[in-house]
């Protein structure tokens, strides 16, 4: 669900035919017919947007079927390695309480600070009444740790800050770090434990409150939701239980079609919800694959490239947060039980990574100097800023905005900028929208209008330079260069290296306390003379040198690695970059990423020998729970990890402390795994449960609801009180340039997703210039059933306009069966689909799909809603 | 010295359409794109090389079976064509200055630079598989990749296919694996699988690129009983050479009725389906 595995990872997609071939079963449900779905057993059609209502729908006929009910697997996966039994506090309220909300909401827009009023939150809410019963009281500020995080984290910041703190300044010479270890201070921080009812009766229990939350989703609700046939929805539902149970494991796989929505988070939180009920976690064959939208995507979160997080997903500083020291960060963002216990050494060896010697216990390691967060700084956030103006200039490096989310309106951005740099393969319309953009060429903006200074910097590409990729399994592979570049193309390393090395020439001598963050930052990545590695492109940066940095290495000894994240220290004593690639590069000459060596045919095929997995080269998260309580495999076909009387072994590395005994208690006065017991598998979390229900660290609600798009045809049949998410993002509302069609608004009666082929690449930037995929898919079209194209009286290939709210574009008709008409809460609702990679450059040109899409997101990770809107179509 | 016969097995069953292979081909043979990589779409599905020619060796056909919307029946089938690399080829058979040869690999490959481009390949050929490439104005078509296989390595696109749809190796091999894959199929039910070409007591001696099918041949454009030009005329130079020419021009129609038939197909199995399979299709042997 959620993806087009077959046409957008077409090399993964190898493993599911192979899959196909020993006899598994595939399902698809997706708005169109794909190639998918030609590949698969069964295809099940359902309306874009309405994922939650049928995944609702799954999970309330697991709850209720019998067999699930009476085998004891599912009950002892689920009483022991899920939160089901914990109590939640008895001031929560479900949606089934409020009429489709959850107790804590604040309904007015919140937009943050003065300085940066991006948030663009319609609504918020208080989240502590969400979290978990604790009879004995929490450590600090009557909320839990886990509460305390979602309080902070991310986008939603504490309400009443309205400046920026000051932090840095000259003051920035001094300590955080408690004289008696950070331990202690973790040790503060530990909340009472939870309320559990191992029985599952307690009525405010999880299982208890999911049971009623979903009650509502019966298959005659999701037929009329999704348009899903009754009898198409029974037969997943059957299969997917069939295929679940100590025997047998199933797995889902989701990509874009599952996060480009306002509710995107939730989508995927119910299928872990669902896959937990049914005991599909952290075995072989189960879980949910996040299959990423790009070949390295896994690798920019991971090593971020994302604005809300710093390497191995801790959170980034905020100035609206309590983060002003480093003991501050830390309290807030610390969970006292489970392995993030370990955060301090992960924050310390970090900033060591940054600054180096510069970085003390004396000046917080250079905590101070750490830029910090304003409020939403994401994509959508920072064009509505550059908008109004609030932003000079931008890199933009293997991006196309110009063809990016609201077209129009992000061009209009760009425009604003006093300066732009694109690096790229080829002139993309990012990089020549000053002339060539649509407004320009009907003449409504004028060129000598424009002050934008434009620089363009060719770019290489992927087989001229060395690197690693990290995959959709968290693999990282290195790969190696096989030419050098044309002409004056320049790797990304090369640019930034050369932009660092530049700018510190240019600060150099600065005593302004705000640049000393700059002039401290460690720099050095020149390659060693005699280690051979010394490339063809004079300044090009040691692609190793930054690996190991990565990795880490002893404080003062660069030559001795980490042999991996357990050897981190709090005390500055090790330096590490990103504590989840710790020991990818465990001894100087050793580097995993670019081991090959796979298992042989006919064994169970970890292929631990096969590059490197984080964490610790595992490669199923959370296996601990392929083992029954006693620690033996729950059955022979489904063998991973199990208890060997001394330690856990198998044929994956074990993800969980590696002699603790399946009975060990937890230690009640512990603190990190201490605190956990032999049966807590998620050893992430500070209860070790799978959560089936969040109590803390998303924004918009413990358990996913369905809501309609902001878009939609349709009224929400599931609450007709509560249209959409309640606190869904929406930028530069009431403007002119980012119009929201309202519900059920007759001009533009159709729902639209939008996707891709196998044969371009996103905006086309990488395959619109390549003659062999140009030809392959040659011109925009749009996807329409036969039963609109009759009633619009439309033709295959004929010309067709396609408009929402904020544009329209020109595309041909593509008449199929594969895509049409449904019976949406008994309304006839045609859907159509839109692939979205054409522009105005590059061999084969067209309308950009983007000039319809809007500025709305999802209120946890900013992401846009791209995949559902409304539209209309008509003869050209 | 004869090395032992190679060739394709192309299993339609796992093809996702990602024409990996047609991209692979042209990339490693060199071969051009239609109008530098412009064109217009087909229309057809999501084919917009449309057939095989001079210039695209591999070709995936996209062939829509659907009478609704969601039809539960409706199937989207996908197949990479290629040449067949025949055991009896008509091709070569009329090839009038030798530049069609067959070579210790079993495969059949026109030399470019024997070729003089007087098109009787094109003609003879009973699968449509041969066309002008405008760039060398010779006749081209898969070479199997004589020149990868000749130092040992796999053709271009198998080496490319993903989810191993099209394989590459030993007849005998191929043909015992092809036979445990419709076994497999059969035993999942999909009685409908069948090979086409595999036989070589089959028409033209066998197909040295066959093909794992669930539809009638009809439905892939492929004939049910392909011949070769030498077995329908009397032998004789003269005759022959009328017959051939006439062959050429049957070859010609038969190729636009095809596409017609496709166009009518592709516009809507609703209002014109071919007719069903009244009977599990023939083998072709």
């Amino acid at each position: 669900m959620g993806s087009n595995m077959a046409e957008n990872h077409p090399v993964a997609f190898r493993w599911p035919m192979k899959a196909k071939m020993n006899g598994a079963k595939l399902i698809h449900v997706d708005p169109r017919f794909t190639r998918t779905s030609a590949a698969c057993d069964l295809h099940v059609p359902l309306r874009s947007g309405s994922d939650i209502a049928f995944i609702g729908g799954l999970i309330n006929f697991v709850v209720n079927s019998e067999r699930w009910n009476t085998e004891p697997f599912f009950r002892d996966y689920v009483v022991n390695y899920t939160n089901a039994a914990t109590i939640v506090r008895s001031d929560f309220q479900d949606t089934e309480d409020l009429e489709g909300v959850f107790s804590g909401l604040k309904p007015e827009p919140s937009a943050g600070i003065e300085q940066w009023p991006y948030n663009a939150f319609v609504g918020t809410y208080d989240t502590a009444s969400w979290g978990y019963d604790r009879p004995g009281g929490v450590a600090r500020e009557d909320i839990d740790a886990d509460q305390r995080k979602a309080a902070t984290m991310r986008s939603g910041e504490a309400e009443d800050a309205t400046q920026p703190s000051q932090g840095a300044g000259d003051d920035a010479r001094r300590s955080s770090v408690p004289p008696e270890g950070w331990d202690a201070m973790v040790r503060s921080l530990k909340p009472a434990p939870a309320r559990r009812d191992p029985t599952l009766q307690d009525p405010r229990c999880v299982f208890q409150i999911l049971k009623r939350h979903f009650s509502r989703y019966t298959p005659e609700m999701v037929e009329s939701i999704c348009g899903t046939p009754r009898d198409k929805f029974l037969e997943v539902a059957q299969s997917l239980l069939d295929n679940s149970g100590p025997d047998r494991t199933s797995a889902f796989a989701y990509a874009i079609a599952w996060t480009q929505h306002t509710y995107g988070v939730q989508i995927i939180g119910s299928a872990a919800l669902l896959q937990l009920l049914l005991g599909n976690m952290g075995r072989p064959g189960g879980g949910i694959m996040a299959l990423r939208g790009h070949a390295a995507i896994q690798g920019s979160t991971d090593v971020p490239t994302l604005y809300h997080s710093i390497h191995g997903y801790m959170a980034a500083p905020s100035a609206l947060k309590e983060h002003d020291t480093l003991a501050d960060y830390l309290r807030a963002e610390v969970t006292p039980t489970g392995y993030w216990a370990n955060m301090p050494k992960f924050m310390v060896s970090y900033l060591k990574s940054m600054w180096g010697d510069a970085a003390t216990a004396e000046n917080d390691f250079g905590y101070d100097w750490h830029p910090k967060l304003l409020g939403d700084h994401s994509h959508m956030a920072s064009f509505a800023a550059m908008v109004e103006g609030k932003i000079r200039g931008a890199f933009i490096v293997g991006q196309n905005p110009a063809t990016s989310i609201n077209a129009k309106l992000e061009r209009d951005g760009l425009r604003k900028l006093e300066w732009l740099v694109v690096k790229d393969n080829w002139l993309t319309e990012t990089a020549t929208h000053w002339y060539a953009a649509p407004e320009v060429r009907d003449g409504s903006v004028k060129v000598e209008d424009i002050q934008t200074e434009i620089f363009f910097f060719p770019s290489t590409q992927i087989a001229e330079y060395e690197g690693s990729f990290t995959n959709t399994q968290r693999m990282l592979q290195w790969h190696f260069k096989a030419s050098d570049p044309p002409g004056d193309c320049r790797t990304d390393t090369w640019f930034y290296y050369q932009l660092g090395r530049r700018l510190k020439r240019m600060y150099a001598g600065s005593t302004l306390a705000r640049d000393q963050g700059f002039l401290n930052l460690v720099w050095d990545y020149e390659p060693d003379p005699q280690s051979g590695r010394v490339s063809h492109t004079m300044g090009e940066a040691d692609e190793l040198k930054v690996l190991r940095e990565i990795n880490g290495y002893y404080t003062g000894r660069p030559k001795e690695h980490l042999p991996g994240f357990a050897a981190l220290k709090d005390d500055g004593s090790t330096t590490c970059a990103s504590w989840i690639y710790c020991g990818c590069f465990p001894s100087w000459d050793r580097n995993l990423t670019a081991a090959r060596t796979p298992d042989p045919p006919g064994t169970p095929g970890a292929h631990l020998g096969w590059g490197y997995a984080w964490p610790a080269n595992r490669r199923v998260l959370y296996n601990r729970a392929s083992a029954d309580l006693q620690g033996r495999p729950w059955s022979e076909r489904k063998r991973w990890v199990w208890w060997d009387g001394s330690r856990w072994t198998g044929y994956d590395v074990p993800d969980f402390a590696a002699t603790k005994a399946p009975n060990a208690p937890a230690n009640p006065n512990g603190i990190g795994l201490d605190a956990l017991s032999g049966t807590d598998a998620y050893i992430m979390k500070g209860d070790g449960k799978g959560w089936l229900y969040v109590p803390s660290g998303l924004v918009d609600g413990p358990l996913p609801t369905h809501y309609e798009p902001v878009e939609s045809p349709v009224r929400n049949a599931l609450y007709p009180q509560q249209q959409t998410s309640p606190v869904y993002k929406h930028w530069r509302k009431g403007a002119d340039d980012n119009r929201i069609a309202e519900v059920e608004d007759p001009r533009f009666p159709h729902v639209m997703t939008t996707f891709r082929l196998t044969e371009h690449y996103l905006s086309g930037a990488m395959s619109r210039w390549l003659p062999w995929l140009a030809e392959l898919q040659p011109e925009l079209f749009v996807e329409i059933g036969h039963d609109l194209a009759r009633e619009k009286g439309i033709a295959n290939l004929d010309r067709v306009v396609v408009s929402s709210p904020r544009g329209a574009v020109r595309a041909k008709a593509l008449v199929t069966h594969r895509i049409g008409v449904m019976t949406i809460a008994g309304k006839r609702v045609h859907q159509v689909g839109m692939p979205w990679h054409w522009g105005w450059a590059g061999l084969v040109k067209g309308d950009i799909v983007n000039e319809l899409t809007s500025l709305i997101g999802d209120p946890n990770v900013s992401m846009h809603e791209g995949k559902t809107f409304v539209c209309n179509v008509e003869r050209a | 010295m004869m090395a032992e016969p190679m060739g394709f097995f192309t299993d339609t069953t796992v093809c996702i359409g990602c024409k990996a292979c047609e991209v692979a081909c042209k990339n490693w043979n060199q071969l051009p794109s239609r109008e530098g990589g412009g064109g217009e779409l087909s229309g057809f599905s999501y084919d917009n090389t449309v057939r095989l020619s001079g210039t695209t060796w591999r070709h995936v056909q996209f062939i829509e079976q659907f009478d609704e919307p969601y039809d539960a029946a409706g199937r989207w089938l996908l197949m990479s064509d290629v040449c067949k690399h025949c055991v009896q080829a008509g091709c070569l058979e009329v090839c009038p200055t030798g530049a069609i040869i067959r070579t210790e690999f079993d495969t059949v490959v026109i030399q470019s630079d024997v070729c003089n481009g007087c098109r009787d390949c094109i003609a003879a050929c009973p699968f449509g598989v041969i066309d002008m490439n405008p760039v060398s104005g010779t006749a081209q078509k898969c070479t199997l990749c004589y020149d990868r296989m000749s130092v040992g390595l796999e053709p271009a696109c198998s080496k490319a296919c993903p989810t191993d749809s099209i394989q590459f190796g030993t007849i005998s091999e191929l043909r015992a694996r092809a036979d445990q894959r419709v076994a497999a199929l059969h035993e999942q039910g999909r009685t409908e699988a069948y090979l086409y070409g595999a036989d070589p007591n089959g028409h033209l001696g066998g197909l040295n690129a066959f093909f794992l099918l669930v539809d009638e041949p009809e439905v892939y454009g492929l004939p049910r009983e392909p011949k070769l030009p030498s077995r329908n005329v009397a032998s004789g130079s003269l005759l022959s050479t009328i017959g051939a020419a006439i062959m050429g021009l049957v070859g010609i129609v038969m190729l636009r009725h095809r596409r017609a038939d496709e166009v009518a197909a592709e516009e809507g199995r609703g209002v014109a389906p071919p007719p069903p399979p009244a009977s599990p299709p023939p083998p072709v042997h």
